[in-house]
């Protein structure tokens, strides 16, 4: 079970990014109790980011709101990407399991080779994430200061080495790596034309030429309903 | 930021993620869905990548974090452990914005 170690690699950096936020937060006159309600309940670091910082700045609840939900816009693509792994589960499990339902859950769950691993994967790292991040949250509101500057620590550097440690078994079949490409071209096209958030959703819609490639001659049926078929 | 906004933040963030837990049926978990479900995170995590490493809001921008990706794709092509590829380019990363400062 070697994403229950993962699990804590990530969370830690998680941790680190949660304490920044936990500073930033109360440097804009939140208090401790908002910030800490926020990482409770909002569970979305990049949105938790943007928010403060429209906040700050004096915004209004739409100019707040707006960036913000759009940068976790494409957990409604996790959250599709998640159901055949935890959507069989109990309504009261599922509705726990949505807000856990982020970047970090998302990777370490469908990067396990072993399907029978993978909701394990996702409730072991939503919790350990869950964790660091409230945590983090904590003790940089109570402490004020940062304790160290995340990006000397290199911690943003950190996430997308994670993400390419769990994206690599995805790029192991010729439709995932179509996939790869294009998403990832797709996304760094649209960075300077729209707003941030929107590149990452749009990048879905790369499974539609993946797909396709899946289904010529000589690589489609190798692939049908595997690796991907639930037990 | 009030308490309605952090409200609204936490039910609209909330709505996204459980929007695709429950819009599936069981049904539709099933053949050939599941294959283009199973492409999504094949899809969105390089482009999430390449998005946190070579951009800075709506501009595309070249620096420390390129290095820290260069190490992560090497450490995991050769089949490092996780922590390891994270370490290496968080310290990669670091320090070569310790150089460059």
């Amino acid at each position: 079970m070697t994403y229950r170690r993962d699990s804590l690699v990530l969370g830690a950096a998680v941790g680190v990014l949660g304490v920044s936020f936990g500073v930033l937060a109360e440097g804009a006159g939140l208090g401790v109790l908002k910030t800490c309600v926020l990482s409770l309940t909002v569970f979305t670091g990049a949105s938790q980011f943007a928010a403060v910082g429209v906040a700050d700045a004096g915004g209004s609840i739409g100019a707040t709101l707006g960036p913000a939900l759009l940068l976790a816009a494409r957990n409604v693509a996790y959250g599709v990407a998640m159901a055949p792994i935890v959507g069989r589960s109990p309504l009261a499990r599922r509705l726990v399991a949505a807000q856990l339902v982020v970047d970090e859950t998302t990777a370490m769950a469908t990067a396990q080779r072993d399907p029978g691993a993978r909701a394990g994967a996702f409730w072991f790292t939503g919790a350990a994430i869950y964790g660091f991040w409230n945590a983090g949250t904590l003790i940089g509101a109570l402490a004020g200061t940062s304790l160290g500057d995340p990006e000397a620590l290199g911690i943003d550097a950190a996430f997308p080495a994670g993400f390419v440690a769990l994206v690599a078994p995805h790029l192991r079949s010729a439709p995932g790596r179509v996939a790869g490409a294009v998403g990832a071209v797709t996304a760094l096209g649209l960075v300077p034309f729209v707003a941030p958030g929107l590149p990452v959703v749009v990048a879905a819609a790369a499974v539609v030429p993946a797909r396709l490639f899946s289904e010529s001659p000589r690589s489609g049926e190798a692939h049908e309903g595997d690796p991907v078929t639930p037990p | 930021m009030t308490w309605l906004a952090i409200a609204a933040l936490a039910g609209g963030a909330y709505l996204l993620k459980v929007l695709g837990l429950v819009s599936l049926g069981p049904r539709s978990l099933m053949g050939r869905p599941l294959v283009v479900v199973a492409l999504l995170p094949a899809a969105l995590l390089p482009a999430l990548i390449v998005v946190q490493t070579f951009t800075v809001e709506r501009s595309l921008r070249l620096d420390a974090r390129a290095v820290g990706l260069a190490v992560a794709c090497v450490a995991a092509w050769r089949k490092a452990p996780f922590a390891l590829v994270v370490i290496a380019a968080a310290a990669s990363t670091a320090a070569t914005r310790a150089l460059a400062a």
